[in-house]
């Protein structure tokens, strides 16, 4: 079995190859990339190293979102075309469940945050080594998911690349509660995503959309201005 | 004897997601387009972020119905051609990323075809082209002149300066409330009008084929405020007649001129506003007196469809051009020529 996993969810490009339970070749870049021009060309070129050709690839996992719409497309685009295309399983995992995985055997709580501007962020809490879903995936304001996360009364960890811009407000609400992920464990990695992709099931491949966990800010005006009720 | 060559089109530059099958540039095997139209209409325009969204949902299940309408399988397929742009960045990279994807898996030349090249390419499946050619290609996003001397010459000798055609049309039916897309509504009230509102020509500097239609928008929208203020009824299909006659009127008059000025063998239309029937008649009418053939696909090629996308790309494919894994979306692609 070879798995072939992507996810392109936020600005970081997590790439990896697993043949069975060894993870073969995996990569992650954290520069200012655009995963449109890059995704494609990273990934034939590490096919062409672990010399895999596209017809030996077993399984697709792909990072389901949240994260940037347009950076979860991208790699939800080219995953299940892949998948389509070969005649081959697509696994999906949420982005932040894959980030959570840096810090699988934290005593604690795991809160992987993906900053959203306006402070809010997509947020999840995750615990044990098998990343049980303690709150779900969600858009929320980063001060009102940390007073959630305070009611657990447990330590937690945060990881993600954007932890930074919320440290003041973590550290005010959760105090000595609050834990920070080392920068090596702040990034996505696309090996995590594979291992969590062999426990999820199979997805119907035509039907698999991002999980944005928010609507587009056209909808929500124009729910508002509809008289609907929460935007 | 040559071989056939057969390339899958991919397109989801605007709010259509379509793939096709076309045999050596010139014969539609298959034709798949989904619209969105249902779910953009409530915002009165095209809203980028639901496209995208769209496209990701219907992409895979529309390249799916090509192939299988065509009962074809990818290794019978010579390349995928796909729209790099211009349009809606989000959109077309979906397009993209799913084209290269599809190459990658099935090991075939990628081709990135200029959409605006592809709108004058759907020609070429209803009837073979005639060079030097001139093409109007004139729709929602584009109000263009193009001039080609052979396969793959363009040179663009006239466009708008602000909006497209199709975006005046679309702003002015909004503003005598008639439903997103509002070109058709337009053209079906100036059939009704007896006393069309005479609107200004708008035909810039002496010699340019360049277009330019906010100003006329703007008479329009002055018009309606300046008659409501003096609590006057509006005949709508007055002002829509007299918008469309400023419309045609320019339009019919830069591409005759330039088409003498070129001698074209062959003047043809594209895009969705080529459907327009007040157009279309004007066009014909003058091009039949000046003895020169002008053509105009049927409808389902004028709006766009992936089976265009596969027709430039074929002639790409036989004139060398490949892309790679690195293409990307370029939503301000200029028309480059392939030769």
């Amino acid at each position: 079995m070879i798995y072939l996993g992507i996810d392109t969810s936020n600005s970081p490009l997590a790439i990896a190859l697993a043949k069975d339970d060894t993870i073969l070749i995996e990569e992650t870049l954290n520069l200012k990339i655009n995963h449109s021009l890059t995704a494609m060309p990273a990934i034939e070129e590490m096919m062409a190293k672990a010399k895999i050709k596209p017809a030996e690839l077993t399984h697709i996992a792909v990072a389901e979102g949240p994260g940037s719409y347009t950076g979860v497309r991208i790699g939800l685009t080219i995953a299940k075309t892949l998948a389509w295309s070969l005649k081959i399983p697509l696994h999906m995992v949420s982005s932040l469940k894959v980030l959570a995985g840096n810090g699988q055997f934290f005593d604690g709580v795991i809160c992987p945050l993906m900053d959203a501007r306006r402070g809010t962020a997509f947020m999840g809490a995750y615990e044990g080594e098998s990343l049980e879903s303690l709150i779900p995936d969600q858009h929320s304001e980063v001060s009102e998911f940390l007073n959630k996360l305070k009611e657990l009364g447990r330590p937690v960890l945060f990881t993600g690349i954007d932890i930074e811009i919320h440290e003041a407000v973590i550290r005010e609400i959760l105090g000595d509660r609050a834990f920070f992920a080392a920068p090596q464990n702040r990034l996505p990695r696309a090996s995590n995503l594979i291992m969590l992709a062999k426990q999820s099931a199979e997805q119907d491949i035509h039907h698999a959309v991002p999980e944005y966990r928010r609507i587009t800010e056209a909808e929500a005006n124009y729910i508002k201005a509809q008289g609907g009720g929460e935007s | 004897m040559s071989e056939d060559i057969y390339v899958l089109g991919i397109e989801t530059s605007c709010d259509e997601t379509a793939a096709s099958v076309v045999k050596n540039g010139t014969e539609i095997v298959s034709n798949v387009v989904a619209s969105q139209i249902e779910s953009h209409k409530r915002f009165g325009g095209v809203v980028p972020e639901i496209a995208s969204r769209h496209h990701v949902e219907q992409i895979t299940i529309v390249i799916e119905e090509a192939l299988k309408q065509a009962d074809m399988v990818p290794a019978e397929l010579n390349a995928v051609a796909v729209t790099e742009g211009p349009g809606l960045v989000g959109a077309l990279l979906i397009g993209v990323n799913a084209a290269k994807a599809f190459a990658f898996a099935h090991q075939l030349p990628i081709i990135g075809v200029h959409h605006i090249a592809g709108h004058i390419y759907a020609n070429r499946l209803a009837q073979e082209m005639e060079f030097p050619l001139l093409a109007l290609v004139i729709s929602g996003g584009h109000t263009e002149l193009v001039y080609m001397k052979e396969h793959g010459h363009f040179e663009v000798i006239g466009e708008t300066r602000d909006d497209a055609a199709g975006e005046a049309y679309d702003k002015v039916a909004r503003t005598l409330n008639l439903p997103y897309p509002g070109g058709p509504h337009i053209d079906r009230l100036a059939h009704e009008s007896s006393h069309p509102v005479k609107f200004p020509r708008v035909w810039l500097e002496e010699g340019t084929y360049d277009f330019s239609f906010s100003g006329l928008k703007s008479s329009v929208l002055n018009y309606m405020h300046n008659a409501a203020q003096r609590g006057e009824q509006v005949a709508p299909e007055d002002v829509a007649a007299g918008f469309q006659n400023s419309v045609v009127e320019v339009v019919t008059a830069k591409t005759l001129r330039a088409a003498s000025q070129y001698n074209v063998r062959q003047v043809i239309a594209a895009g969705g506003v080529a459907a327009n029937k007040g157009l279309r008649a004007s066009l014909e009418k003058e091009f039949a007196e000046k003895e020169i053939p002008f053509f105009i696909p049927p409808l389902s090629l004028c709006t766009d469809n992936a089976a265009m996308i596969a027709a430039a790309g074929t002639v790409m494919f036989e004139k060398g051009i490949r892309g790679n894994m690195a293409m990307n979306g370029r939503p301000g692609m200029e028309m480059g020529s392939w030769i």
